[in-house]
């Protein structure tokens, strides 16, 4: 299966009308596999197009809260393209990655810029994917209003004119994941997996260079969290547009990770995600004895307070 | 009971309804009905999702306070209630930013402003008949400058939730993202409650300040019963208040019942219909996604 001019990050495919790709199983299994098997990491391919600055850029970060540091001497390059999963225990700063990113929260020091630009309220690049329960028992809104609000709700004034296009972006994005069937139903009456599908389409319709979701997978049934991180690292490749996936669980998104930034206690460590998800860097991290497994191509974390830690259940907006 | 048979039968008195419909006073309060129908109908699916109705209640007894106030000092009603209602906006606001303390601070509010009120009535030494208005409503007391006030008041509400809109509709139904995207939700909060303490105020001469409720909220809960888009949802609420805030007016007349009976009565009625096509919608629509899952 093709998967478009995306793959290759760095380039920006245009609007272009990419068939409707059905979400079937058997598809869904062909693209992670075929992410799977990228050898290069998305570093190397970006070097083709130098222009292009990277979708964030952290230099010397720093964010204290008084005297507790969440993380310091943070540098992160994320490259156009590439998926990065934000790992830590609750507490560690990971929210609070975003929320810098999303300008609504200041570095106590050092720099962040998106696509070139320094990070600011309201920024037009970046898409963002909240944690599904927020849209439970909403009966006053479908899915296709969802998604018109990602595209234009930050606005003032009528919007009146322009309505054809706006209704024509807003299709297309509910088409690119398959959600026009349910796209008029109102939102309280959908599973989980069919609600966060729709909040792709909403953070994504707006055309963004950075992805910011926050445990998009929390409280989705496991069958339902392969699908919705597949359906989020296909769509960003399509796009070209970078992931930053804030997640206590690896294991439904291993299969599209780059890289992994883990954060414990203010200090961290990038890498891929053999660099960094093992015994030996994560003991160091932890500083206590961390054990890492893999058991059927899954990873499993086993060390007294960390494994604790990453199961409870972790607030939004804390 | 007697004087309840006898204002109904009198109540279908269609000679009686067209020739009070001839007095100036009859025309004023129907036009202030229907700006405040109209605008309370654009305002209730908002005040709905957000969960405003106790801030409206609370919002409408300082209304009932300030109009209490303008009785006694022989000012205008209409402006004491806008300035009681803009009053407990911005008290409100500033008291009860966190979700968690907004109700009781409601609650202590406007006990309070209901206790004032009581006393500026008592102070006040005549129109008794006028106090009893403030509370329940009655349309002799509109005036044609009333009329000017509550028009040109409902223009700028509609006009400034306009171009609020989409940023007020993401705050109340998305506000996890919205604040993302960076929409102001720290502005438009005491920005709406200002929008609704005056659409609350010109109520208080029509409904009365204890029953503003079935205007700025009944007709928007109906609606999002019956429907899940905003747009159709807004349509509706606007066509519910103003069927109970005119019919009420129209059946009240021949027999001289207070006004605010059958405003909520016609509310309520639509409500209790539209709860019900609303049961059976959301049961066709779940059965039709368990049968398209199976």
């Amino acid at each position: 299966m093709d998967l478009g001019p995306g793959l290759r990050a760095g380039t920006r495919p245009g609007r272009v009308p990419e068939p409707v790709t059905i979400a079937s199983e058997p598809q869904e299994e062909a693209v992670l596999s075929h992410l799977r098997s990228r050898k290069n990491p998305p570093t190397e391919e970006v070097a083709e197009t130098p222009e292009s600055p990277p979708a964030v850029s952290l230099r010397g970060a720093r964010l204290s809260y008084g005297q507790r540091v969440l993380w310091r001497d943070l540098d992160l390059d994320v490259t156009p393209g590439e998926f990065l999963a934000v790992l830590g225990p609750n507490g560690s700063g990971k929210t609070s990655l975003l929320r810098v990113l999303l300008g609504t929260t200041p570095l106590t020091e050092g720099s962040v810029h998106i696509a070139g630009e320094p990070a600011h309220r309201g920024n037009e690049r970046i898409g963002y994917i909240p944690q599904q329960r927020s849209l439970q028992d909403s009966l006053t809104l479908r899915g296709s209003d969802l998604v018109g609000l990602g595209l234009d709700g930050h606005r003032w004034g009528t919007g009146l004119r322009g309505r054809r296009v706006r209704a024509e972006r807003v299709h297309d994005a509910l088409r690119s994941v398959d959600a026009t069937d349910y796209a008029k139903t109102p939102l309280g009456l959908l599973s989980g997996g069919e609600q966060q599908r729709l909040r792709v389409a909403q953070a994504l319709v707006s055309d963004p260079r950075v992805l910011l979701c926050d445990e998009p997978l929390l409280s989705l049934d496991p069958s339902y969290q392969h699908r919705v991180s597949g359906l989020i690292a296909r769509q960003a490749r399509r796009t070209g547009a970078s992931v930053l996936f804030v997640t206590h669980e690896i294991n439904p998104v291993l299969p599209v990770v780059d890289r992994v930034l883990y954060l414990v206690d203010g200090r961290f460590r990038v890498g891929t995600p053999d660099e960094v998800m093992n015994s030996e860097t994560l003991s160091e991290l932890y500083g206590t004895e961390v054990e890492v497994a893999r058991v059927g191509g899954k990873l499993v974390v086993a060390g007294a307070e960390a494994e604790q830690q990453h199961h409870v259940h972790e607030g939004g907006w804390t | 009971m007697n004087r309840l048979a006898d204002a109904l039968s009198r109540m279908f008195d269609l000679g009686l309804t067209g020739e009070l419909l001839g007095y100036p006073f009859v025309q004023q309060a129907l036009l202030a009905a229907a700006a405040l129908g109209l605008v309370s109908g654009v305002l209730a699916p908002l005040v709905v999702t957000r969960r405003m109705s106790f801030a409206v209640h609370g919002t409408a007894e300082l209304a009932f306070t300030g109009a209490a106030a303008a009785l006694l000092v022989g000012v205008s009603v209409t402006l004491g209630a806008l300035g009681g209602a803009i009053l407990a906006a911005l008290l409100l606001g500033l008291l009860g930013q966190r979700d968690n303390e907004r109700d009781s601070v409601i609650g202590a509010v406007l006990s309070f402003g209901l206790g004032v009120g009581v006393l500026l009535l008592w102070m006040n030494p005549e129109r008794t008949a006028n106090k009893f208005t403030l509370l329940v409503g009655q349309i002799v007391g509109v005036s044609s400058a009333d009329v000017t006030l509550l028009g040109g008041a409902a223009l700028v509400v509609l006009v400034i939730t306009a171009l609020l809109y989409r940023p007020l509709l993401f705050a109340s139904v998305d506000p996890e993202v919205a604040a993302a995207r960076g929409v102001p939700l720290g502005v438009l909060t005491p920005v709406f409650s200002l929008l609704v303490g005056t659409a609350t105020a010109l109520g208080v001469h029509v409904v009365g300040a204890l029953l503003v409720m079935a205007l700025m909220v009944t007709p928007g809960a109906a609606a999002i019963r019956v429907t899940a888009s905003p747009l159709k949802a807004t349509v509706l609420s606007v066509v519910f208040a103003e069927t109970a805030a005119l019919g009420g007016i129209l059946l009240s007349l021949a027999p001289g019942v207070p006004v605010s009976a059958f405003v909520t009565a016609i509310s309520f009625g639509i409500y209790l219909l539209c709860r019900w096509i609303g049961g059976m919608r959301i049961n066709r629509l779940t059965r039709g996604s368990a049968a398209a899952t199976a």
